[in-house]
């Protein structure tokens, strides 16, 4: 056995966007274990249901998360309309459908461009951030909003997109195909990328699920677990196939999310050739009674939203179980056994989201 | 759609429970705790789609049983509850004894004596 030291990794790190404290225990240069820490960014967001209503708190819940703060307001107004039995117009759960898969797409150029700055590729990082900005012109356009949008109300959305403005989406989506393929052929064949992510960090399809992990993490190691699958909003009415890989280190994660760009632009032509004229949102009265579990398939993987109300005005519980809350076991155990140098990727590809982590 | 299912059951019957979920190759998804009328702790399972939670109501001088022995990954579940609830739950593989997210108020969703 060699030496064993300690080393502290985060909470303050250049591949961290945002705060997470590994205790690094190593021999010479190999992990032997990692311990976590968190709690740096706490905002205790479920407590304020006791202070918001239960409409005031989609604003709430689109602020957990400044990535995925579409899919937190829908997974909030998907669980309050199932206690409340509402139906939502068939053109908002494309709308949804469509403004989610966006926020896929956004969300993994932005790990991409994390990820290749990570590595030191810094014209890679350039270009993914270039191409995402896209996306973001697109949420500008569509919702007046880049980060957080409050277009996801109880009952349907707020705000329709004309057809000139989908037709505008659609070409964009046909000329950042081009785009996309051009940085794909970087971040899967380049020979100095692959070096940093073939056979690091393996998880395999077995410890995965005794894990629990979820989203492009459980996929990369063989486990089809997607729940836009279980045909929510409008996925139900379009051609979905989980994407999967098989060899759970650090480039199939890459090209699991590789190849999600490219499904989630084709989800997205598919809502705009299918999407039908008539009405954004139904109108919600009264107060809920029940209780609901939602689940819904972010880019980071399965979020769970679970409300329960008394009906009152205000709910007696929401509670969110993010994706990356349900990575971090997944991580630790593939951080053992590698070494230092690939630490900061290994965090990197399981996109953490320590805001959404910890609420 | 996927289905859901809440089984109520007994504290003591939780960690019998678990293993015959575990043994079914149930993925456990989360551990949600309610104070409304008592501390509710709900341990969500699924499998195909389908959720099945385990529930009963406890109150913070109980002792609960872990179930990080067949989940490993239970413990950051439990360590949330236990820091934030005051549930005590015993014998978790990874104990953070309270300070998983380090803040300063002790147990916020617990309620204060008086306190409806």
């Amino acid at each position: 056995m060699g030496n064993r030291t300690v080393i502290p990794f985060g909470p303050q790190h250049p591949v961290l966007p945002e705060p997470i404290h590994l205790d690094l225990v190593l021999e010479d240069e190999t992990v032997v274990e990692a311990i976590p820490r968190i709690g740096y960014i706490h905002r205790g967001l479920e407590k304020l249901v006791e202070k918001k209503d239960y409409q005031q708190y989609t604003y709430v819940a689109e602020r957990i998360c400044g990535i995925c703060s579409f899919m937190h307001g829908m997974g909030y107004c998907m669980a309050i309309e199932s206690i409340m039995d509402v139906k939502i117009p068939e053109r908002a759960e494309f709308l949804r459908t469509i403004w989610s898969e966006l926020s896929r797409l956004h969300s993994h150029l932005l790990w991409l461009g994390l990820l290749a700055d990570g590595f030191g590729f810094e014209s890679l990082f350039m270009q993914s951030w270039k191409l995402r900005e896209q996306v973001l012109d697109i949420f500008e356009e569509t919702t007046g909003g880049r980060v957080i949008f409050s277009v996801c109300d109880i009952g349907g959305v707020r705000k329709d997109i004309s057809a000139e403005t989908l037709k505008k989406i659609d070409n964009i989506m046909n000329s950042m195909e081009k785009e996309v393929k051009e940085i794909t052929e970087v971040f899967l064949h380049d020979s100095s990328v692959k070096m940093r992510t073939k056979g690091v960090g393996v998880l395999s399809k077995q410890m995965a699920f005794d894990l629990g992990a979820v989203g492009p993490m459980a996929r990369a190691s063989g486990i089809d677990l997607d729940l836009r699958t279980t045909g929510y909003a409008a996925y139900g009415k379009i051609n979905l196939q989980p994407i999967v890989e098989q060899d759970g280190d650090c480039y199939a994660r890459t090209s699991v999310r590789m190849r999600e760009m490219f499904q989630s632009m084709d989800i997205i032509k598919q809502c705009i050739a299918l999407i039908p004229d008539g009405d954004i949102k139904v109108k919600v009265t009264g107060n809920p009674t029940g209780e609901h579990f939602t689940r819904v398939e972010q880019p980071r993987g399965e979020v769970v939203y679970y409300a329960k109300a008394n009906g009152t005005k205000y709910l007696d519980r929401v509670r969110v179980r993010t994706p990356t809350f349900a990575n971090i076991p997944a991580l630790l155990e593939t951080l053992k056994g590698c070494s230092l140098a690939d630490v900061p990727i290994l965090i990197l590809t399981i996109d953490p989201c320590i805001s959404c982590t910890e609420r | 759609m996927d289905q859901q299912t809440i089984k109520t059951i007994s504290a003591g019957e939780l960690l019998s429970e678990t293993l015959r979920l575990k043994n079914e190759s149930y993925r456990l998804v989360a551990i949600t705790c309610t104070n409304k009328d008592g501390m509710e702790l709900s341990y969500s399972f699924e499998k195909n789609n389908d959720l099945l939670t385990l529930r009963f109501v406890t109150d913070t001088e109980e002792e609960i049983a872990s179930i990080s022995i067949m989940y490993s990954y239970a413990f950051l579940y439990e360590n949330e509850i236990k820091e934030l609830f005051g549930v005590n739950i015993k014998d978790i593989s990874i104990d953070f004894n309270n300070t998983l997210y380090k803040i300063p108020v002790t147990t916020p969703f617990k309620k204060k004596e008086g306190e409806k």
